[in-house]
């Protein structure tokens, strides 16, 4: 299960003395969703076209289904889906007539290309639409059908370009969860390109983040933020009630320094600070029991104990400041 | 997932297989006719193409425009008819082929109609045909299929290609039935072959024009462009070559005491320049089509004319004249093919 789909090695692809994509190393497994998250011109879209064979590298060189697209791109476009950002369609044919050309094109005789349109245009939640000229379908309408298209090829990849771009946020929703069960029923790897944090991190097993033509890291979202955030990979919020504060202190405060001080046994504590009325604590591993314990021990009321876990926005904006940065 | 014939396909075999495909009775032949109905997708593409040609607008009100005009030049041709036949006329043979070519003045004939109309007919159906593709974001969608990136504009010449000679055919028999009726005799083998001949080279003269734009809709995001820089194309040749022709070959003029040579040798000169435009290796290639007694198209000097019989010349001997004139348009279609060929295969598809 764990074989590569799609392997990418030191791919560059240069305009001119604009590097796009600078020797790329990425490598896709089977079935798995992976999100190529990244800011608008980071060469995702780049790096996609090269997949396809839609356009050549300029160096190193590109696996798809074990196929180099470069050379033989029909073979790997019999295989991979491909939902271009921003899709389109014929606006005088209907949805169905859409499908059924993509369908014929991909070798379908006309009775199937037929069945396979109705059955996806339910799936995507089109069938009211079926017989609409795509030239009146909303945006999210689109979407869906764009996916539709994809899907009736019968793909082992399928590659979405910013899908979730203009669509209202339950339409993103409901399109991720479909791609999500796709995915599974269907044992089918889905490459993702995203600059929307949130939803690459709904979705995605995996993820690569790329600027300026590289990838900066790669991983789940918990190994990238334990490579990030190496020194305190784990915050626990802390709030303490306020009468326990009186009473452990005799005043109203409680300090980091008490704080620091009742924690200072447990080893992975690193940090203590406090955020409004919450204490953070950074530690190195996953101490929270431990923390809990030691605070009831001293006789500390805890309101309210959480361990903090870093999103995808925070390795987002903490990559692309350096990023930014190194410019 | 793939036949071994498709897996082993080469160059060659592919492009036979697209052939054949064009042309259903010869993959009818070659198939063995157990598979259900599987359609090439250079088929698909280009039943796609054609009904979109159909349906459209925009050939609906070219057509109409194109038998509008040709009904009033063959009212005209008819109406003139008994006229036109004189008893000194070497042509007075080819009675049928009149129909064709013959006008009072106040509208032009069918085959003047034709070579004014063609370009326009060419350049409307070609200028948007891979531009529009683009803007409607389709181009993406359709070449991430496992299709060949030529199939696509290769079916999009064809599609337009078809509709038009569909049409003109129609159109050229339509005046032959016309004529019949009212005339009431009928074409010989000859005139007919002559004004088959006829219609063919106007479709390859609409397909020169309907290349050119397909090469601007290949070049020009926008459509609105690629069509203008056709019809500037199409005014430039159809008005202006001549008269800078005229401006250039003028002070080359060989004075009234020169020779019959140096004359000869300036008017070919000048002829030589005036057939780079397609406009004028269709009229002329016409003109000797639908008249059987033009026996030269150049200048002949008078060593040449002497002692000639004026007679018309055999349909072989017509066809052998304008040959060089075919050649000219086949190659000038074909270049503009390959220029936009050449322009479309390499580039980057990108969505936007």
């Amino acid at each position: 299960m764990a074989e590569n789909i799609i392997e990418l090695v030191d791919l560059t692809k240069k305009y001119g003395s604009f590097k796009a994509v600078n020797q790329l190393n990425l490598a896709i497994r089977e079935s798995e969703i992976f999100g190529l998250l990244g800011p608008n011109g980071a060469g995702k879209s780049t790096t996609i076209l090269m997949m396809l064979g839609l356009t050549d590298p300029t160096s190193g060189s590109v696996t798809v289904c074990g196929i180099n697209p470069t050379n033989n791109p029909i073979e790997v476009k019999r295989r991979v889906g491909y939902l271009p950002e921003d899709v389109g369609f014929y606006y005088n044919r209907t949805g169905a007539e859409n499908l059924i050309y993509t369908a014929q094109l991909n070798g379908f005789s006309e009775k199937l290309a037929r069945q396979s349109a109705e059955q996806l245009l339910a799936r995507v939640g089109l069938t009211e639409a079926t017989g609409k000229k795509t030239g009146k379908y909303s945006r999210g309408m689109l979407q869906r059908l764009g996916l539709a298209d994809v899907l009736i090829k019968n793909p082992e990849v399928i590659i979405l370009d910013e899908p979730t771009l203009g669509i209202d946020p339950t339409g993103v929703r409901e399109f991720l969860d479909l791609i999500v069960a796709l995915s599974r029923e269907e044992g089918i790897t889905v490459l993702f390109s995203s600059h929307d944090l949130h939803h690459v991190q709904q979705v995605c097993d995996r993820v690569g983040l790329f600027v300026g033509g590289k990838l900066l890291a790669e991983g789940d979202i918990q190994s990238l933020s334990r490579k990030l955030f190496a020194k305190s990979p784990y915050i626990i919020e802390v709030k303490l009630s306020e009468k326990e504060e009186e009473k452990a202190d005799g005043e109203l405060k409680f300090t980091t320094a008490r704080l620091q001080e009742v924690l200072r046994n447990i080893k992975g504590v690193n940090e203590v600070t406090k955020v409004n009325d919450l204490f953070e604590i950074g530690c190195s591993s996953d101490d929270t029991v431990e923390i809990a314990r030691v605070l009831v021990d001293a006789g500390i009321g805890i309101y309210h104990l959480n361990k903090k876990e870093y999103g995808l926005a925070d390795i987002y904006y903490r990559y692309f400041e350096g990023g930014i940065g190194h410019e | 997932m793939n036949k071994p014939e498709n897996r082993l396909a080469t160059f060659l075999g592919l492009r036979k297989e697209a052939i054949a495909n064009i042309f259903p009775f010869i993959s009818r032949l070659s198939q063995n006719g157990n598979e259900e109905n599987v359609l090439h997708p250079f088929r698909v593409i280009l039943n796609k193409e054609i009904s979109d040609h159909v349906r459209s607008w925009r050939f609906i009100i070219l057509i109409l425009l194109i038998s509008l005009t040709c009904l009033g030049s063959i009212y005209t041709a008819l109406a003139n008819f008994s006229k036109a036949a004189g008893p000194n006329d070497p042509d007075g043979a080819f009675f049928f082929l009149k129909l064709f070519t013959i006008t009072d003045g106040t509208l032009p004939s069918f085959v003047v109609f034709i070579s004014f109309l063609g370009p326009l007919l060419g350049i409307s159906l070609g200028f948007d045909a891979v531009n529009s593709e683009y803007n409607h974001r389709t181009l993406s969608r359709i070449l991430s299929q496992p299709i060949y990136r030529d199939y696509l504009l290769n079916a999009k010449f064809l599609a337009a290609l078809t509709v038009i000679s569909v049409m003109f055919f129609a159109l050229g028999f339509l005046v032959m039935g016309f004529g019949l009726v009212t005339i009431g005799i009928p074409p010989t083998v000859e005139e007919f072959l002559r004004i088959l001949t006829f219609v063919a080279l106007s479709i390859l003269y609409v397909a020169f024009w309907l290349n050119l734009s397909i090469l601007f809709s290949v070049q020009f995001r926008q459509p609105a462009t690629s069509a203008l820089s056709g019809i500037a194309v199409w005014i430039f040749f159809s008005i202006f070559y001549g008269m800078i022709v005229n401006l250039i070959t003028r002070p080359f003029a060989p004075s009234e005491m020169a020779g019959e040579h140096q004359v000869i040798a300036f008017e070919s000169f000048k002829l030589g320049l005036l057939r780079v435009m397609p406009n004028q290796l269709f009229s002329e290639a016409t003109t000797t089509l639908l008249m059987p007694s033009v026996r030269s198209l150049g200048p002949l000097s008078m060593e040449q004319v002497y002692g000639t019989i004026p007679g018309p010349l055999s349909f072989g001997q017509s066809l052998l004249l304008v040959w060089p004139q075919v050649t000219g348009l086949l190659a000038a279609t074909l270049l503009c093919f390959a220029l936009s060929y050449f322009s479309f295969m390499r580039r980057e598809i990108r969505s936007r």
